[in-house]
C-alpha cells in the first residue's frame, strides 16, 4: 500500500517544483476534409475539429481535478493545412482563410493554441506549398492561437535550400506583420529537419499523415523536479547523477503516462505517445539551465555546458523510455532562450551566445527555440542559421529546429517580452558576416552518405 | 472500490481530523486508513478511503479544499494511481 512519504513526494513535486503535464494534444486528421470548393473545405475543418475536439478541454479539467495534477495546456494539432488545402487554394489569400477557420475552431472548443498550419518540404516545395509559405505571414498577423511550422530537411532527403531562402525572407516578413507586438508571430513560427509526426508541442506540432484519425499525445515537463532531486547529490560523481536523472524522469513521466492512458478512456480516442520532453517556464525554479548548473557549472554556456546537455538528455530518454508504453516526439530536454530564466540570465551575464546555443542543439532534443535577434538581421542570414541547424540534425539523423524573431526595431541588448508561457528574452547578436552567395545558389543539399541504410 | 488519498497539511489545530471525518461519513466515504507525521513543523495527514459511493468526485475534492480554508490547512483529494504509477513498477 502506497505509504505516506511516498505521497508527501509526488505532492511536493506539484506543490514546490513545478511538475506538471505540460499538454494533452489531441491530433486530428483534416485529409477526409479535402474538398475543391474552398467554402466547403472550410465548413467541413471547423465541423471535424470542433466535433472532435468538443470535450477536449472539459476532460482535461476532469483529469486535474482526479489525479490532482495541473495539465497547464490542451491543443490541437491537424494535418499540414498544405495538404489539406491544396486542392481547393488558388492564391495565399486563401490559405489565410483556412488560418481563420483554424482560429475560430480553437476559440470555440477553447485551446490555447492549434498546429498545424504547416507544409512539408524536405525534398521540393508543390504550387500550394508554395502558397501557403507566403500565407505565413499574414496567417499569424490575423489570427490568434494558429501556429505554423515548415520541414525543410531529412537525413534521407537532404535539405531544400530554395525553401530555406524562402524561409528566411518569410520569417523576416513575419516580425514585419507582428512589429507592434515584439514581432510575436515569430513565436509561433518554426522551421525542422527530421520533424516527427506525433509531437505534441508548439509551435512545431502537426498532425502526420502517418497517423490515424484521431490521437491522444501527451508532453510531460518537470525540469523543477529534476533539478531538485540534483541538488541533494551535489559533488557525486557521474554515474549518482545519472541513476538520479534517470529516476526522476521514470516518475515524470509515469504520471503523463497516466493521464494519457485517462485521457484517452475518457475521449475514446487512441493513445499515441508520450513526449518526455523537460520543457522549461519563466517560473523560478523551472529552467533547464539551472539543472545544468546544478550539475556543475556556472552558468548554461560555460565549457562542459554541451556535455552535460548531452548527458542530460540521454538520461531524460533512459529513465522516461521504461516508464511509457509509447514514447514519441521530441523527447529530451528543451532549451528555449526566452521561456527559461537560467537561460535569460546566462545570456544577460554574457556566459551564452547563439553559438554556443548551436553546439548545444547537437545534443539536444530539438534546436535553436525563442532566440530574439536584432529586427535588421536579414533574411539570408536568418537563411544562413536555418541551414546551419538543418545541416545538423540531416547529419546526426535527429530532430532540429529553428525558431528565432527577428524583432522589429529592437537591437542587441534590448529586452523583449512576449508574454506568458512564451516569456522574455535579450535580443542576442548574429554573427555580421554575409552568406548571400552561398543561400542564394539554389536547389538542394543532397542526403548524407550513412542515410542509404536499405 | 474507489480509493482515493486524502492529504491534509497545515498548522496542528483541535479537530482537523473530527472535521473532515465528519464530511467524509456524511457523504458515504468509508476510511481504510490513516497516518500522520511531522514534516518541517507542519502537520501532515494521509487517509486512504474507499469513494465507491460517491458519484461526482470534482465536488469532493471541491468541497474538502473549502473545508480545509475554513480550518485553515490545505486539503486535496487525488486518485490513488498517480501515487502507484509514480512508486511502483
Amino acid at each position: 500500500m502506497i505509504n505516506i512519504q511516498e505521497v508527501l513526494e509526488t505532492n511536493k513535486m506539484i506543490d514546490q517544483e513545478n511538475l506538471d503535464v505540460r499538454t494533452i494534444t489531441l491530433g486530428i486528421s483534416l485529409l477526409d476534409c479535402i474538398d475543391s470548393d474552398l467554402e466547403i473545405l472550410k465548413k467541413k475543418i471547423y465541423e471535424k475539429i470542433t466535433a472532435t475536439a468538443k470535450d477536449l478541454v472539459s476532460t482535461g479539467q476532469a483529469i486535474e481535478a482526479q489525479f490532482g495534477i495541473p495539465i497547464v495546456n490542451k491543443r490541437i494539432s491537424v494535418t499540414p493545412i498544405a495538404l489539406v488545402g491544396s486542392a481547393a487554394c488558388r492564391s495565399a489569400e486563401d490559405y489565410v482563410e483556412l488560418a481563420k477557420v483554424l482560429d475560430d475552431a480553437a476559440r470555440t472548443v477553447g485551446v490555447n493554441f492549434l498546429g498545424g498550419f504547416s507544409a512539408l518540404v524536405s525534398k521540393g516545395m508543390t504550387k500550394s506549398d508554395k502558397l501557403l509559405m507566403q500565407a505565413i505571414p499574414r496567417a499569424l498577423a490575423v489570427t490568434e492561437r494558429v501556429c505554423s511550422s515548415v520541414n525543410l530537411g531529412s537525413t534521407k532527403t537532404g535539405i531544400d535550400m530554395d525553401a530555406v531562402k524562402l524561409m528566411g525572407e518569410i520569417i523576416k516578413e513575419t516580425a514585419e506583420y507582428t512589429k507592434e507586438q515584439d514581432s510575436l508571430g515569430c513565436a509561433k513560427l518554426v522551421v525542422f529537419c527530421n520533424a516527427p509526426d506525433d509531437n505534441p508541442f508548439m509551435a512545431g506540432a502537426f498532425h502526420g499523415v502517418t497517423e490515424k484519425d484521431a490521437v491522444i499525445n501527451v508532453g510531460v515537463s518537470g525540469p523543477g523536479v529534476v533539478k531538485t532531486a540534483l541538488s541533494e547529490v551535489r559533488g557525486e560523481n557521474f554515474e549518482v547523477l545519472c541513476e538520479t536523472i534517470k529516476k526522476t524522469a521514470f516518475k515524470i513521466t509515469r504520471v503523463g503516462q497516466l493521464v494519457a492512458q485517462e485521457a484517452s478512456k475518457r475521449l475514446g480516442i487512441p493513445f499515441g505517445i508520450i513526449d518526455l520532453s523537460l520543457a522549461p517556464t519563466p517560473a523560478i525554479g523551472d529552467s533547464v539551465a539551472e539543472i545544468l548548473e546544478e550539475i556543475g557549472l556556472e552558468y548554461a554556456g560555460a565549457p562542459g555546458t554541451t556535455a552535460a546537455l548531452a548527458l542530460l538528455n540521454d538520461q531524460v530518454k533512459k529513465g522516461g523510455v521504461m516508464a511509457s508504453s509509447y514514447v514519441g516526439g521530441l523527447s529530451g530536454a528543451f532549451i528555449p532562450v526566452s521561456e527559461d530564466q537560467g537561460m535569460i540570465d546566462a545570456v544577460q551575464a554574457g556566459a551564452l551566445t547563439l553559438e554556443k546555443l548551436e553546439a548545444m542543439t547537437c545534443v539536444c532534443s530539438v534546436g535553436l527555440d525563442m532566440i530574439a535577434i536584432p529586427g535588421d538581421t536579414s533574411p539570408a542570414a536568418i537563411s544562413g542559421i536555418i541551414a546551419d541547424e538543418m545541416a545538423i540534425g540531416m547529419v546526426n539523423q535527429k530532430t532540429t529546429a529553428v525558431r528565432v524573431i527577428p524583432v522589429i526595431g529592437k537591437k542587441v541588448g534590448d529586452m523583449v517580452e512576449f508574454g506568458g508561457l512564451l516569456g522574455y528574452a535579450p535580443v542576442m547578436p548574429v554573427n555580421p558576416y554575409s552568406c548571400e552567395a552561398f543561400i542564394n545558389r539554389g536547389g538542394r543539399i543532397p542526403a548524407p552518405i550513412h542515410s542509404f541504410k536499405n | 472500490m474507489k480509493k482515493f488519498i486524502i492529504t491534509v497539511v497545515g498548522h496542528d489545530t483541535v479537530g482537523i481530523i473530527a472535521k473532515v471525518c465528519t464530511y467524509l461519513a456524511g457523504i458515504q466515504v468509508n476510511i481504510l486508513d490513516i497516518s500522520q507525521t511531522i514534516v518541517d513543523g507542519y502537520f501532515n495527514m494521509m487517509m486512504i478511503v474507499d469513494a465507491g459511493k460517491v458519484e461526482d468526485m470534482t465536488k469532493m475534492s471541491e468541497e474538502l479544499t473549502k473545508l480545509g480554508e475554513e480550518i485553515g490547512v490545505i486539503i486535496r483529494c487525488q486518485h490513488e494511481d498517480i501515487f502507484n504509477m509514480m512508486h511502483r513498477v
